[in-house]
């Protein structure tokens, strides 16, 4: 153990033009002995500087831990933690060139709005010049300035949560760390927060690492997103590569609808596949080399299932309609396959109604076979 | 339990509305009334006897004789010549009212200074332990507060158990005197009354939003800092209850400056006993009683009136 930690250190540090923040094999165990609880699991990670990157995942998955060892206000168990190239691991929340904007903004309730925005520079002794000036700049970033000397306690969640912002900025940090700020919001207020949020960023230039459960918003704002689960990371990418190449099988079911189908996997050829599954077959695509033929599940979107005629040479297989449900923007199609495993088809179109007999067509640039 | 007689619907008539507010009210005085008696009897029926018998002459031994005699009042701010009886301005009582002031604050202070990390000890501990801590901190009261005095002072006497040991282990060679100074007495009221200072401080301590305080460290404050802008604020209402409940049985104190002071430092509680005791000077002692009544009811409006303008910010 201890070498290994004596190991970890001569590692060469990476220089910093490549990374904002460097998460370096980051164990975390909260408790002692027998009763501890692994919260992260040897993680690593690398932020890059200037990106919006969120840690999506279920709660309990070790995405709000990993924050707050960002942050400081816990210290790794294991492993480092850099910060354009310096290690911050081991150092308390106020020696770190990083804020944080929390799931309930925690206002200093005894404080005005100014006074709330001026702390961090107040506490690094800034002059009151430059606290007035930048409290002013902030105010105007969030559009808050008519609310200046109000008590924090007499403004709405939507408001809160931009004076949480403008706080957390005032100080120029490096980095900016949102846990879950937006999820005590009414949905069409979050709507305006994800956009307001990404202006933000791309308007200050500051790295931000956001915190959410919710895929959708991890899709809309991101850079790039890690998708955890217990303790691990699952799936580094882009919002697009995440959607549409899930690395994992919990990453596929994590975001967005997906369908997943246990088929046989017949074959693998330069990264196509050949399946059979649900009384026909079709081709899929295999990114992981490690797939070997055998049982394995395949996934697609609902909105890339196409339905047509049964009889139609194109359909990988056939299936009955048992439901069609209309959502607004378009419809879901329930299709109960020969072995009994139901699949999801959406379209703007109702395609048929209940009963009637479908081909199922599975695009092969869209089907794939997916490890768990 | 089963039926509620009382509860009419709203949409019932006027009368039987206007028969249930009577009920209603006729049982909340009903509910007041062993307060109301309790309050009057023992609380304000003694203080108008108080009012009357400091405007009356002093019986010879003890009691009052049925003059009307503004001389208590006169007593306080002035010494009567006891040859041609004119007046002269005498600080002999104001000093006893500004020593006990000042002991009172100082250890109104002094038990702040202990309560608060006390008090935040406490309320750092997980919610199932935070109970045991707060039983250790009533125990004191299962003794008689007499009692409890007389433990301070056998351990503060010269014999006592501080004075004996620093003289074997050879820092001093003869007792210094603790017992019978301010500063025995100061220790007693700070013992005495330290509880009352925790429980408040506690009790808003408690409440403190944990998130507060990482937010204040993510924003640059060190401890000290994190002390004094978050923490602090947040428990002032324990803080003003606290003192509150410290400075004024402090100022009235009486058992804890009669053995520790050994009666020769007088504060107004002694004097006030003085005279209905060997003085025999009950208009005197009712308008001592009288003039402390109203400086602490003044000064406490002083003091939760600013606390108030500064509590009503924290919403």
């Amino acid at each position: 153990m201890q070498a290994a930690a004596a190991a970890d250190r001569t590692r060469p540090i990476p220089s910093s033009d490549d990374h904002m923040i460097l998460v370096d094999r980051v164990t975390k165990a909260f408790g002692k002995g027998e009763h501890s609880v692994v919260a992260l699991d040897d993680v690593s990670v690398t932020i890059r500087p200037n990106e919006f990157f969120t840690l999506l995942g279920p709660s309990g998955c070790g995405k709000t831990t990993l924050l707050r060892l960002i942050a400081g206000f816990e210290l790794p168990t294991r492993g480092r933690i850099l910060l354009e190239g310096q290690e911050i691991g081991h150092l308390p929340p106020y020696r770190r060139p990083v804020n944080t904007v929390f799931q309930n903004y925690a206002l200093f309730p005894h404080m005005t709005v100014a006074e709330n925005i001026g702390f961090g520079l107040e506490m690094l002794g800034k002059p009151a010049k430059e606290i007035a000036d930048t409290t002013a700049q902030m105010l105007d970033l969030v559009r808050m300035e008519h609310l200046a000397g109000r008590k924090t306690d007499q403004l709405s969640g939507g408001q809160q949560q931009r004076v949480a912002l403008a706080r957390a900025l005032a100080p120029h940090p490096k980095v900016l760390l949102l846990d879950e700020p937006l999820s005590a919001l009414d949905l069409k207020l979050r709507k305006a927060m994800q956009i307001e949020l990404k202006r933000l960023q791309s308007e200050t230039g500051i790295t931000f690492v956001f915190v959410t459960h919710d895929q959708e918003e991890a899709l809309t704002m991101s850079d790039r997103i890690a998708v955890m689960d217990t303790g691990h990371i699952l799936q580094v990418g882009s919002p697009k590569e995440i959607y549409n190449h899930p690395a994992r099988r919990f990453v596929a079911d994590f975001i967005g609808d997906i369908n997943i189908i246990e088929a046989d996997l017949k074959s693998v050829s330069s990264g196509m596949g050949t399946i059979a599954l649900a009384g026909g077959t079709a081709k899929a695509q295999v990114q992981d080399d490690g797939i070997q033929p055998g049982k394995v599940s395949v996934a697609i979107r609902p909105e890339n299932v196409e339905l047509i005629a049964p009889d139609d040479p194109r359909a990988s297989t056939t299936g009955e309609i048992e439901n069609v449900v209309y959502f607004g923007v378009g419809n879901n199609v329930y299709v109960r396959l020969p072995d009994g495993s139901e699949l999801v088809a959406r379209s703007a179109e109702a395609q048929g109604k209940i009963g009637d007999r479908v081909g199922v067509v599975l695009p092969d640039e869209h089907l794939q076979v997916i490890p768990d | 339990m089963v039926a509620q007689p009382d509860i009419v619907p709203v949409a019932a008539d006027g009368l039987a509305q206007r028969q249930s507010d009577t009920r209603a009210s006729r049982r909340r005085w009903f509910l007041l009334a062993p307060a109301i008696v309790a309050i009057g009897l023992f609380g304000l029926f003694p203080l108008v006897i108080t009012m009357i018998y400091s405007v009356l002459s002093p019986g010879t031994y003890g009691g009052v004789t049925w003059d009307f005699s503004t001389e208590a009042y006169t007593q306080f701010l002035f010494e009567r010549d006891i040859f041609d009886d004119t007046l002269a301005f005498s600080t002999t009582y104001l000093n006893i009212f500004a020593r006990s002031i000042g002991l009172a604050f100082v250890a109104t202070i002094g038990a702040l200074i202990i309560g608060f990390p006390t008090a935040y000890f406490i309320a750092s501990k997980p919610p199932e332990q935070r109970n045991v801590w707060l039983f250790l901190i009533t125990l004191p009261f299962w003794t008689n507060l007499l009692i409890r005095t007389y433990a301070v002072l056998l351990i503060i006497r010269d014999e006592g158990i501080i004075n004996m040991s620093l003289i074997n282990i050879g820092l001093i060679d003869r007792p210094f005197g603790i017992l019978y100074t301010d500063g025995a007495v100061f220790m007693g009221l700070i013992y005495s009354y330290l509880p009352f200072m925790v429980l408040p401080l506690y009790a808003s301590l408690e409440k403190l939003d944990f998130r507060l305080v990482e937010a204040a460290y993510d924003l640059y404050a060190t401890r000290f800092q994190v002390l004094k802008r978050i923490i602090i604020p947040a428990a002032k209402p324990g803080i003003v209850a606290g003192c509150i409940l410290v400075f004024i049985p402090g100022l009235g104190a009486y058992i804890t400056p009669e053995l520790l002071g050994g009666g020769k430092k007088l504060m107004i509680g002694n004097l006030i006993a003085l005279q209905f005791g060997s003085s025999r000077n009950w208009p005197f002692g009712s308008a001592a009683a009288l003039i402390l009544m109203v400086v602490v009811m003044g000064a406490l409006l002083i003091y939760v009136r600013n606390a108030g303008k500064d509590g009503a910010r924290h919403g």
